[in-house]
């Protein structure tokens, strides 16, 4: 299913990522999966949060650079080539992946992945049909 | 708008010439009299005060520099005895040692005309409420601004720089409707009051925005945000303070006030005087100060005057925005850099979307100068793709170099993060000193 993800922007220098934890800890939003992409001069953080508008509100309130993106989010066998399965579906239904990131979910035998594409309920109708679960945030 | 001294501000131009000839020749002989670095400088060009007959001979006398406050620090350039001199005020400069300048009771009595005349010409009235947010002190800014609006008879609230919360909160409680301050610090109100969404319970109606140079597209968006209309004014403390000039609600140049100085346009390499809607270097003569004259003070501000008659009615001729101090000016690998060409590239990269707020950080390394350029990022302008964030960077990297020949490192920075003291923006850093 499509869910918000916080998006942050990181300057590059030291200390920019604990800044942007400690206001979510302060204000008891729980960080439920995170992503760091960077360049040589700049990173995202992006973020799965229990409360992603509130997080948005807090971060921006300090002045941190921040948005909210739509995600698609689906569970998965957290077993060899369980990844595989859900990138072969999409390459083969010509879905092209921006980025990804996948954890192992709670002892249930399924890992939970994030996705962001260029069409993003494209995707979410093409895994759907092929049989994946999806995941809510509270299940993250 | 408003006349401060209508017989003076709309004076023909012939009569207000006549007027400076004459307030030149006795400014002239004053000086020879009284201040040693003048007298010396004219026995040095073979001249006599009485070899200067009127604004025609103005070109014969010799220049004065900034280094001239340095080297007669503090009162040695002082025309007048101390006892008359009611008030100092200094500033630090990038470089060296820091200057002072000083004013008898009328001195500050034509400097408060100076900046009501700018204000009235604007638009200010005896019923707005000013809120000054230059700073308070050694600058002239703050006390400056307060002399005109108090002059003018409006309600002043001398709140000083700095306490943003506090400056927008007392902006509401107090009505203001005209702001006074540099156009960095009017900036950053306006953002401020974006994200605070307070827009609607302003009541400011008119802006007095000056000390620092600012660009046409910075204006709009300060009229935007803060929802006023937005004024230069112009000065400098080794003139007068702010006040020197200022716009008409033509918007469309700042007013000399001629009867108190006479402002030429030379070329800065040979000295030339200029003919009237060339760009050079501005000079200025006050011929009325007392406690501290100056005779043809080099700006080092690049600009142009325009004498084309103003559909305002105010005859005194007008000056364009200075587009960079030739002291701001910086040479980067041999290559003259102006702050002001790297904020319109941004503007014109972001279409508006990134804060024009950037910092020039020159160093050197190993005989070569690096340039680097801080630019604060915008939530408009975040995105979560990093390819959309790579070509931002890359866009406004080629568009500099298009523009000034050499490539800058690009960075970008967390909004706010670029330091402001007094309200103005640190623009430059040039770590370059004593470096091979």
């Amino acid at each position: 299913m499509i869910i918000k993800q916080l998006s942050v922007f990181l300057e590059n220098k030291k200390g920019r990522i604990c800044a942007a934890a400690d206001l979510l800890a302060q204000n008891h939003i729980n960080i439920r999966a995170l992503s760091l992409a960077d360049t040589s001069e700049f990173g995202i953080l992006r973020l799965i949060v229990d409360k992603p508008e509130e997080g948005k509100k807090i971060l921006s309130e300090a002045g941190i650079v921040v948005r909210v993106t739509d995600v698609l989010s689906l569970t998965m066998e957290d077993t060899p080539g369980g990844t595989l399965g859900v990138l072969r579906l999409l390459s083969e239904s010509g879905i092209s992946v921006e980025y990804m990131y996948a954890f192992a979910g709670k002892n249930d035998g399924k890992a939970i992945m994030i996705i962001q594409a260029e069409d993003l309920e494209a995707a979410e109708g093409i895994l759907q049909r092929g049989g994946f679960q999806q995941a809510e945030i509270e299940g993250i | 708008m408003g006349f401060v001294n209508k017989e003076i501000e709309c004076m023909p131009r012939e009569e207000l010439k006549r007027l400076q000839s004459e307030r030149l020749c006795k400014q002239i002989k004053r000086c020879y009299e009284n201040v040693e670095c003048f007298r010396n400088r004219m026995d040095e060009a073979g001249l006599r005060p009485e070899d200067i007959h009127g604004i025609e001979d103005l070109h014969r006398v010799p220049f004065s520099y900034k280094k001239d406050l340095r080297d007669y620090y503090p009162y040695g350039l002082f025309a007048t005895p101390m006892k008359d001199v009611v008030r100092v005020h200094a500033s630090s400069g990038t470089t060296g040692k820091r200057i002072v300048v000083g004013y008898t009771r009328d001195d500050l009595k034509l400097w408060d005309e100076c900046v009501a005349r700018v204000m009235g010409a604007a638009g200010v009235t005896d019923e707005d409420f000013v809120q000054v947010s230059f700073g308070y002190g050694f600058f002239t800014g703050g006390l400056g601004a307060h002399g005109g609006a108090d002059y003018l008879g409006a309600t002043v609230i001398p709140i000083s720089a700095g306490n943003t919360a506090n400056q927008i909160q007392t902006m509401i409680d107090f009505g203001s409707t005209v702001l006074c301050c540099t156009p960095s610090y009017a900036m950053y109100l306006g953002e401020e009051v974006e994200r605070l969404g307070v827009k609607d319970q302003l009541k400011l109606r008119i802006g007095i925005f000056g000390a620092e140079p600012w660009s046409e597209d910075m204006r709009h968006k300060i009229e935007e945000k803060l929802g006023l209309k937005a004024y230069d004014i112009y000065g400098l403390s080794e003139v007068l303070g702010p006040g020197v000039s200022g716009e008409c609600t033509e918007q469309a140049g700042m007013h000399v006030w001629e009867d108190h100085f006479i402002v030429e346009i030379i070329d800065p390499e040979t000295g030339e005087v200029l003919p009237e809607g060339e760009t050079g270097e501005l000079v200025f003569t006050s011929i009325t100060k007392e406690a501290f004259p100056v005779i043809r003070y080099r700006t080092r501000d690049i600009c142009s005057l325009n004498p084309e008659p103003c559909k305002c009615g105010r005859t005194h001729i007008r000056m364009r925005k200075p587009n960079g101090r030739t002291d701001d000016m910086l040479i980067i690998r041999g290559v003259n850099v102006f702050p002001s060409q790297i904020e319109e590239v941004l503007l014109k990269v972001s279409g508006d979307q990134i804060t024009p707020n950037y910092q020039i950080v020159v160093d050197r390394v190993n005989n070569v100068d690096t340039f680097d350029v801080n630019v604060e990022m915008s939530e408009a302008f975040f995105s979560d793709n990093i390819k959309a964030m790579e070509k931002l960077e890359k866009s406004i990297t080629e568009q500099l170099r298009s523009m000034l020949g050499i490539t800058a490192k690009v960075h970008l920075v967390n909004p706010k993060s670029i330091v402001r003291s007094e309200g103005k923006a640190k623009r430059v850093i040039d770590n370059r000193a004593g470096k091979i």
